[in-house]
């Protein structure tokens, strides 16, 4: 044992196991350690602890990342380049330290965020009309252009009813809702099959997201925001199939979202 | 691409392994990796050079906290969502240790994975969660300690070791 310092802080023990122990306290550690069983132990365990979790988790980092994290695929969505932080934001040189603050502010989702009572009230849409034979929707799909052009003018902002066809899906028609902010556009899609797929959309101040998946017993929806707008496609909880119609429909949308400034 | 932009790809796979290990959620992990991509993404005009990587942390374990606020928050989605983290596809196998970390409190957690999992230092852990070197020891050492009786509570008689 070294006289110098007898004893050895659990602080020590940890910074041992973690390599963070300056060099000239591994001797007295280790000393300590030989002539100390229960700390041995603890450290032993500690060690067999991360070795665990290093096991569990560690491969992850060797898989390739899935195609919606790659870097300039989410760059191409324009959303990225818009300048969504305040002026002042730029003079705070996070960099060189307190960056941490910064972030937690930046990062906060709103309190009032809308999330909740869009999805509800898509998912109750979507389940009130799909069942619809007869009148599922207020104008057709034949006249899109018209259908279009109502909604939007209704909504107040441009909507897009996105082409799905080349997921085989064809444009039933739309029909205008009473939403959690206001006036809402609902689109109808039917495939083959005859299966329903329902796009909903209305004004939102939440900031803008990625998809989002949400299930509730047979149905689900992907859900995102662009630009001032809100958006639930909703239809059978069948995940992949729903989140290629979600990604294309998002993809259309977002590629005609006019740049916002921040 | 630029350097930032560089940093921000070379850092994906260890983001995904370190959200993993937070959430236990193969598909909130990705979504919160996907969030944290964006936020950086945006925020490159800020960028001044340096460690991108610890800076990634940062935003992750923030966008994650966020989420469980929302959960608890929204009672009524968290209980139709696919994708919430306690009662979703926890891993079959290594089962023991998820469902170790899953007992812990959100800090300990993030520090314990930061540093058994991600490798960084206590400096760099406390830089990232806005706290003393302390404060990083001490969620450490919780962590540690539940995490041991967790397993020694949990082991059948018949595994174990003497």
């Amino acid at each position: 044992m070294n006289d110098r310092a007898p004893i050895v802080s659990e602080d020590e023990l940890h910074a041992y196991v973690d390599g963070e122990l300056p060099a000239e306290r591994r001797g007295p550690v280790e000393a300590w350690l030989a002539t100390h069983p229960d700390d041995a132990a603890r450290v032993s365990a500690w060690r067999s602890q991360a070795d665990l979790i290093r096991a569990r988790y560690g491969a992850i980092a060797q898989e390739p990342p899935p195609r919606d994290l790659d870097v300039s695929r989410l760059l191409r969505r324009r959303w990225i380049g818009r300048a969504a932080v305040a002026a002042a934001a730029a003079a705070i040189v996070f960099f060189a330290g307190g960056f941490a603050g910064w972030i937690a502010r930046g990062a906060e989702v709103s309190p009032r965020s809308d999330l909740r009572r869009f999805t509800t009230d898509a998912l109750d849409a979507y389940r009130l009309y799909v069942v619809e034979v007869r009148h599922p929707v207020e104008v057709p799909g034949d006249q899109r252009p018209h259908l279009v052009q109502w909604l939007s003018k209704r909504v107040g902002s441009p909507v897009r009813a996105p082409e799905l066809d080349k997921l085989g899906l064809k444009l039933v028609g739309g029909r205008l809702l009473p939403g959690p902010t206001g006036a809402t556009a609902f689109f109808m899609y039917e495939a083959p099959s005859g299966e329903r797929f329902t796009l909903y959309c209305g004004h939102t101040h939440d900031p803008a997201s990625a998809l989002r998946y949400i299930a509730s017993d047979r149905n689900a929806a992907y859900y995102w925001v662009d630009g001032n707008l809100f958006y639930v496609l909703s239809g059978p909880a069948e995940r992949e199939r729903l989140h290629a119609i979600a990604q294309a429909a998002y993809e259309q949308i977002d590629a005609h979202t006019p740049p916002q400034g921040g | 691409m630029s350097e930032f932009r560089r940093q921000i790809e070379q850092a994906i796979p260890a983001l995904r392994r370190y959200g993993r290990a937070l959430t236990r959620n193969a598909e909130t992990a990705d979504e919160i990796v996907q969030d944290t991509l964006v936020r950086a993404l945006r925020s490159e005009h800020l960028f001044r050079g340096g460690d991108v990587r610890a800076w990634l942390y940062t935003i992750l374990i923030n966008v994650n906290r966020n989420r469980l606020r929302s959960l608890s928050r929204r009672p009524v989605l968290a209980s139709i969502s696919e994708t919430d983290a306690v009662t979703g596809s926890v891993e079959l196998d290594g089962r023991d240790i998820a469902r170790a970390l899953d007992e812990l409190a959100e800090e300990p957690r993030a520090a314990l994975l930061l540093v058994v999992l991600e490798g960084l230092s206590y400096r760099e852990v406390a830089e990232i969660q806005g706290v003393p070197i302390g404060t990083v020891m001490s969620r450490l050492a919780r962590a540690r300690t539940q995490i041991k009786s967790f397993l020694d509570g949990e082991r059948p008689p018949l595994r174990r070791v003497k």
